[in-house]
């Protein structure tokens, strides 16, 4: 058992997941205290004890199911699949006749909701539909796919939600969400049976390796799948909060303010006037403003997405917000967001309305940027923040470096925010270079994590003396 | 050293007598803390029942419950303990005249120290149940006053000595994750995230505070909770709110939960007018004419 733990901490560690030594020892402690068959109690103990965030629970439960999932496998698996029974599977096109039947069976149990019968249809269908070879080195998720695809998983789907004889919308949804519920439980099913084979076939490190995917924290933004974007957006919302929260505190507690002589006297009368309580003036708060120049052009337009979904949920932190967008011409956008305004909406309303395209549709850096001097200068004061996100990459146009440091010299700081590798940025058409030194900081933000950084970091800004120094430096 | 249960199914059992449905996970982790003789460090979203786990675990332990509710700004006199200053002067100026060694004995006895919660909860004689309230609340830096509590069980007063647990209390602390905790404490802890419970949970919670509820009708609301929970919304609604939900339906007599009633009775579930319009919107309910 101890060699199974320190393989499965060792592989959720490879994940991601921070696991200390003395979580490890605690996770050795729980397992010696509760029933090994039992895999439901085994997933709590180990849960409990080297998981401490919720947003790793994902990475567990998969790698849970990888280490785990065969020990307590009521039967032993009805014998290997032949090559003859992966062969037939290979050359019969999608749903034969075995898959329907099978369907059929595996829709009524679920129907029944018998988890017993649906199990041993389950390994009948990964057996026969599933084409699985011992030795060759597939990734898991193409066997799960393959038999959710031969079952006609998505076919019952549609049968099933057209056979919904209600007319009403809510009870439409409500049953077009029992079906889903229904479908996710085979899915769930047919995930775990996968597993399972290829765990007897190559061991759990191998297949844990396979279906190794990163935290949420960790995904490319410029490359996530339409899910991963899903689920980032919606991890977006409760880890602004969080932000939110942490810097409100920060900037409370940063320092105290002058002496309250009157606070001080009146509370020193509950001592007989002995002065031993001194009580200070909160510190004046100083809320950054914020202007936000964001690239919307094509794969740009993600990223500036979560940009802006960050920037207002931390409306609070700052005195005053203002949105340009622009591909390449640049429009103030910020009448379409604000408190209580949908993003999604917001974007939309953008890209539809907002004047942001001059010419041909593809990013000018330049011609923005004079758009902005011309048009939006006076809105940059010495409080102001400025933050721009994009690449950087102009298509060959002139950047207009002279009007970017009339913008800097104006604001109390420049950030730019690039989602592209930094190994990338310089080659071909993309000038950051040319911008960097006017910049405070050229950060990459490629995902989540490094975006939150950015944001914590940016609402205490150094102070404008240290600036105008780091400034000086970079220049020469 | 004595344990409460016996095995998680006790547990289970034991907490459904007190109104609160403990699925097999949470079971599991209280029935470990009471072995491993470690706290709970409950997270999840506001509402989900996390305190009430605490509360429920004092009854069933028929512990007496000790409860520290977090809040920014706490210290340790608030959490720990605390010199009774009015009392020591009192005591000064009542013995006045007398040398200054009695004295400094005197005044830093335990008749002049005021135990809060922490303190409260490791010298009561009889075993308690210790429930620190929203921990995520406290500064980072205040957090370092529960690690001494948290893992030896005792408390370190300056003047008088470390103070040691006379008995061991069960320790909850519940967090809505608004901050991250520091790695100090959460290693301490057995985390257990409590989420929005499955529909069928949803409904044995239901008729289990409902009782007047039909099996149908809680069915039935699971599932209208259950598809306002798949909205994108500002604050979805908690297992305590469709519980008020399911109230509300109960009085006013409705036997079936249609479109009209849900629509005008969202202000129930939903506590923002922007969620509750868009809940209108996508669930395509009619919405009752507030004049606004």
């Amino acid at each position: 058992m101890i060699l199974a733990l320190t393989s499965f901490i060792e592989e959720l560690r490879a994940v991601g997941v921070p696991v200390s030594m003395v979580e490890a020892i605690d996770a050795a402690h729980a397992v010696a205290h509760i029933d090994l068959a039992d895999r439901q109690a085994l997933r709590a103990a180990l849960a409990a004890t080297l998981v401490k965030q919720a947003r790793h629970l994902p990475a567990f439960e998969a790698a849970f199911d990888v280490f785990f999932g065969t020990a307590s496998s009521p039967e032993p698996a009805p014998g290997e699949p032949t090559i003859a029974s992966g062969a037939a599977a290979a050359s019969g096109g999608s749903g034969g006749d075995g898959a329907e039947e099978l369907m059929a069976a595996i829709a009524a149990a679920l129907h029944a909701g018998d988890e017993a019968g649906l199990r041993d249809l389950v390994r009948r269908a990964v057996n026969e539909l599933s084409g699985l070879q011992p030795g060759r080195p597939v990734g898991g998720r193409y066997y799960f796919y393959r038999v959710m695809q031969r079952l006609g998983v998505d076919r019952l789907r549609q049968q099933l939600i057209e056979a919904i004889a209600v007319e009403e919308a809510l009870a439409h949804r409500i049953a077009t969400e029992d079906i889903a519920a229904m479908l996710e439980l085979l899915e769930v099913e047919v995930r775990r049976e996968v597993v399972r084979r290829l765990v007897a076939d190559r061991g759990p490190q191998a297949v844990a390796q396979t279906l190794r995917a990163p935290l949420l924290e960790d995904i490319d933004l410029m490359h996530a799948t339409r899910d991963e974007l899903a689920r980032i957006e919606a991890a977006v919302g409760p880890l602004a909060r969080k932000l939110a929260t942490r810097l409100a505190q920060r900037r409370r507690h940063g320092r105290k303010g002058r002496l309250d002589v009157r606070r001080t006297i009146r509370r020193s009368l509950q001592h007989g006037g002995v002065l031993l309580d001194p009580s200070f003036k909160p510190p004046r708060k100083s809320k950054p403003e914020l202007v936000l120049l964001c690239d919307v052009s094509g794969s740009m337009a993600t990223f500036a997405r979560f940009t802006l979904q960050l920037t207002f949920s931390l409306a609070a932190q700052f005195s005053n917000v203002k949105v340009f967008a622009f591909v390449d011409a640049l429009d103030d956008v910020t009448r379409f967001f604000g408190p209580g305004r949908d993003l999604a909406a917001a974007l939309d309303q953008l890209a539809s309305e907002a004047k942001i395209v001059w010419q041909d549709g593809h990013s000018d850096y330049g011609h923005a940027i004079d758009d902005f001097v011309a048009g939006h200068l006076d809105k940059v004061t010495p409080r102001s923040t400025v933050l721009i996100t994009g690449d950087a990459r102009s298509n060959y146009r002139d950047p207009r470096v002279e009007a970017f440091a009339d913008i800097a010299a104006e604001a109390r700081a420049v950030y730019w925010l690039n989602p592209e590798a930094s190994r990338y940025w310089n080659t071909g058409d993309s000038v950051m270079a040319r911008y960097a030194p006017y910049c405070d900081a050229v950060r990459e933000v490629r995902t989540i994590r490094q975006l939150e950084q950015f944001v914590e970091d940016l609402i205490l800004p150094p102070s404008p003396a240290l600036r105008a120094v780091a400034l000086a430096q970079s220049r020469q | 050293m004595s344990f409460e249960w016996t095995s998680p199914a006790e547990i289970a059992d034991s907490f459904k007598k007190y109104g609160y449905l403990a699925d097999g996970h949470i079971s599991q982790v209280v029935y470990l803390a009471d072995r491993l003789q470690k706290p709970i460090l409950a997270e999840g979203p506001a509402g989900v029942g996390k305190t009430e786990l605490a509360v429920t675990l004092a009854k069933a332990a028929e512990r007496r419950l000790v409860r520290l509710q977090c809040y920014e700004g706490l210290d340790e006199a608030k959490a720990l303990y605390e010199w009774n200053y009015h009392k020591q002067l009192l005591r000064l100026q009542a013995d006045e005249g007398k040398p200054w060694d009695d004295l400094e004995g005197d005044i830093f006895g335990e008749d002049f120290l005021l135990t809060r919660p922490l303190l409260d909860a490791i010298t009561s004689p009889e075993p308690v149940v210790l429930l620190i309230d929203e921990v995520d609340r406290i500064e980072i830096e205040t957090e370092a006053l529960l690690l001494e509590v948290l893992d030896s069980f005792q408390v370190t007063i300056p003047e008088l000595g470390t103070i040691t647990a006379t008995s061991r209390p069960l320790v909850v602390l519940t967090s809505n994750n608004t901050r991250e905790l520091s790695e100090a404490l959460k290693r301490r802890c057995l985390f257990l995230h409590i989420g929005y419970p499955s529909v069928d949970r949803e409904r044995a919670i239901l008729l289990a505070r409902v009782p007047e509820l039909s099996e149908t009708m809680a069915a039935r609301i699971a599932k209208v909770v259950r598809s306002v929970r798949d909205l994108k919304l500002r604050k979805a609604p908690s297992v305590s709110e469709s519980i008020d939900w399911a109230r509300t339906l109960l009085a006013l007599g409705a036997d079936d939960v249609e479109a009209g009633v849900t629509g005008d009775t969202l202000g129930v579930l939903l506590k923002y007018q922007e969620d509750i319009d868009r809940a209108a919107k996508e669930l395509e309910l009619p919405v009752a004419d507030d004049g606004s």
